[in-house]
């Protein structure tokens, strides 16, 4: 019997409020399932399961805050016999009648698939019309709603559970609380600097060879299947952390832990202000095209405010990019436990020496912030290097 | 209605003998009936709707026309103008091309061109449809393109009481009807009351009710889509189908209240998916429900290909059971 338990979802994370149960007792879930959203400082947080098996009790109500580390259900792996307790020390939610015969024989909503178009296409809900004009009448915001049609359509089987849910005091569903989140990060950008004595590097990058290769492979691409400079730059920073495994990893108690993968945070700016960098997970071992449609289906997910659980806790490195923003360099401040962040600015076409010769060339500033405590400016130099080297050869990233 | 009073006499009967029933009732009823076609008299008609008759009702009221749909049936249009109350038999819709200008610039039109003087009390009726292996041309579904015609009316009975019902009711009406059999329905068994009449032509029927989706079809693939909504309730999907009966003009209050119930709706239709009867149900649901609506509408028609000759290329040519089932449970997860 596994206990799944409130995940730390962040250094600074100490409770949360349970605020949905996507999963009742006696439904099958597997690794990777969505079983509850969990209310943070973050904002609303969509957790995982770990434990392949039948959920065999509700621990905790809707609406309870409890520590980070206190169990909330109880999974049944597959085989194990069935537990005999009479009197759970609160009653599970009751189950949500259906509101019509036909509800999948999962009762679990399906994991939002990922969207096939980019952002831009995320944000708009996918509604049906029906669905829509309920939620209208129940004053509900659909943006709030987590669908279970065809690609994460809101159907009316959605909304009406909503509905039929009891009303929990003052919890939202979906999407960031831009106050709170602006608490966390002063909370935790405050700690990065009164504890990580920071080193900054900046290392100018000539993109000569990444612009023509991406021009070459995307000239045969539809515009939403294209490779974007974003991927290549996430690509190579998730390979020299492999290479470099002293800037991937936590700093946690004193002490270095490399980590074993290389999950890369991609930090996302939200609108309305706020900024969070949920992980592409073992980014140096996916090809340009998956990292690409993850990078897509991650900043769409971030701009509706579904993100999962593994993906805020587990980043090993961040990379932060304001290129677009015009920026020429990005002095990044790492966040813990992490110990590095990568940033990059615009690429801008600079004077640059070649051949004993000033020409003009497209160069990228890459920036390493790391602690000092783990590695030496020495050690930086090689793994900035390194970015730079992979980045001369995009064919192979 | 009648129907029900006897249905202790009810008995089994083909859709084949509830046609030529009405056919003889109305020439009983009415001594300004008759018949005309090809091959009706003494082959007793192609599809052996008419046997009999000839020696019943005799020569001047179940006549014999040589292969000219045009010229029979214009015949029958001035037949209708001049008093008479004709059932013109055309043996396909297919051939009924032939006869097209006499349908849409004559019947359909004259009482507007005339300032109302007059009008064209005639009844065409046609086999349709394909599954017999007759090759493309005399397998197709054309009665949406007539349905797309003002002035007149089309029918489709599917059941042998609207089989038996419809004729009489076409014949009274003051304008052109046509009443289209689907050629896989004729021998299909049914019971039909001994005292089964008229039926009325203005209204759709639910022939199965159901809360999840609503499959709105007619004519031949009827009872394939009940097949389907049968099948689909033993998965936990209770299927409303809806036998629109009458193609033109479409009983939009029943398909409304079909849709505003279930939510969802698929059409199943044999006629070819483009400009097809089914889209224009599905663009007047989307006018008339579309915040009833949880999910994209569905169509199940017939592949844009001639219908082929090869039985297996043919069945896999026009909508089937399978295909009804995917098409529903697709509009369940939102389509």
């Amino acid at each position: 019997m596994a206990e799944f338990r409130m995940p730390s979802l962040g250094a600074d994370m100490e409770a949360g409020t349970l605020v949905e149960w996507l999963v009742k007792p006696g439904d099958q879930v597997k690794r990777g399932d969505i079983i509850a959203v969990v209310e943070t400082q973050k904002g609303a947080i969509e957790i995982e399961n770990f434990e392949p098996g039948t959920v065999e009790k509700i621990l905790v109500e809707v609406g309870t805050k409890v520590p980070v580390g206190t169990p909330l259900a109880m999974i049944r792996a597959e085989g194990e016999p069935a537990m005999s307790i009479t009197a759970p020390a609160q009653p599970p939610e009751p189950a949500v009648a259906p509101s019509r015969p036909l509800e999948p024989k999962a009762p679990a909503p399906a994991p939002t698939p990922a969207p096939a178009a980019g952002a831009e296409a995320e944000e708009r809900v996918r509604i049906s019309p029906a669905a829509r004009r309920l939620a209208e009448q129940h004053g509900i915001d659909v943006s709030t709603l987590l669908g279970s049609g065809a690609d994460g359509a809101i159907l009316l089987s959605d909304v009406a559970r909503i509905i039929a849910e009891p009303k929990i005091g003052g919890a939202r569903g979906r999407g960031f609380d831009l106050a709170a989140m602006r608490d966390a990060i002063a909370a935790a950008m405050a700690r990065s600097k009164r504890e990580i004595p920071h080193y900054y590097l900046a290392q100018p990058i000539e993109m000569t060879a990444c612009q023509d290769w991406l021009a070459a492979v995307n000239a045969k691409r539809p515009p939403d299947r294209r490779l974007l400079l974003g991927a290549l730059l996430v690509k190579a920073v998730a390979r020299a952390a492999r290479k470099f495994p002293a800037f991937n990893g936590f700093y946690r108690d004193g002490a270095f832990k490399p980590a074993p993968s290389v999950h890369v945070g991609m930090a996302i700016a939200i609108r309305g202000g706020g900024l969070i960098a949920p992980a592409i997970h073992d980014a140096d071992g996916l090809s340009l095209d998956a990292l690409m449609t993850e990078m897509r289906e991650l900043v769409g997910r971030v701009r509706s405010g579904r993100i999962r659980s593994s993906e805020m806790a587990d980043p090993t490195i961040t990379v932060s990019s304001l290129g677009e923003r015009g920026v020429e360099q990005l002095y990044g401040i790492i966040y813990p436990p992490q110990v590095a962040i990568v940033g990059f600015g615009k690429v801008a076409p600079s004077p640059w020496i070649a051949d004993g010769k000033v020409v003009a060339r497209p160069v990228i500033n890459a920036t390493l912030a790391a602690d000092h405590r783990v590695t030496d400016g020495h050690a930086g130099a090689l793994f900035l290097s390194e970015i730079e080297t992979l980045l001369q050869e995009p064919e192979t990233l | 209605m009648l129907q029900q009073k006897a249905e202790s006499q009810a008995t089994e009967t083909t859709y084949r003998e509830a046609i030529r029933e009405a056919i003889r009732d109305a020439l009983k009823r009415d001594e300004r009936v008759f018949l005309m076609g090809e091959d009706v008299g003494r082959y007793g008609g192609c599809y052996a709707v008419t046997k009999g008759l000839l020696a019943e009702f005799g020569p001047e009221r179940i006549r014999d026309t040589p292969l000219s749909e045009s010229g029979f049936t214009g015949a029958g249009i001035g037949a209708a103008i001049g008093g008479l109350r004709p059932i013109v038999e055309l043996m396909t819709v297919n051939f009924s091309l032939l006869a097209l200008d006499q349908i849409l610039n004559s019947a359909a039109t004259i009482r507007h061109m005339s300032g109302n003087q007059f009008g064209v009390p005639l009844v065409i009726r046609m086999a349709t449809g394909a599954g017999r292996q007759l090759a493309a041309q005399h397998s197709h579904s054309l009665e949406g393109w007539y349905a797309h015609i003002p002035g007149i009316k089309v029918l489709a009975p599917a059941t042998v009481e609207d089989a038996r019902g419809m004729l009489w009711t076409a014949l009274e009406d003051p304008d052109p009807v046509l009443i289209f059999e689907h050629v896989m329905l004729y021998n299909m068994t049914g019971m039909l009351a001994s005292d089964a009449g008229p039926v009325g032509i203005n209204k759709a029927a639910i022939r199965r009710e159901g809360n999840d989706i609503s499959l709105i079809t007619y004519g031949g693939s009827l009872w394939k889509t009940i097949d389907a909504a049968t099948a689909l309730a033993v998965e936990g999907i209770e299927a409303e189908v809806v036998d629109l009966r009458t193609l033109r003009p479409l009983d939009d209050a029943t398909i409304m209240a079909s849709v505003r119930k279930t939510h969802r709706a698929v059409i199943v239709d044999e006629g070819w998916r483009t400009g097809s009867l089914a889209a224009e149900i599905s663009a007047r649901i989307t006018e008339q429900a579309f915040f009833d609506l949880d999910g994209a509408i569905g169509r199940v028609c017939s592949e844009e290909v001639p219908i082929p000759y090869p039985r297996h290329l043919e069945e896999a040519a026009i909508p089937q059971v399978p295909k009804i089932i995917a098409a529903a449970k697709t509009a369940l997860t939102g389509g």
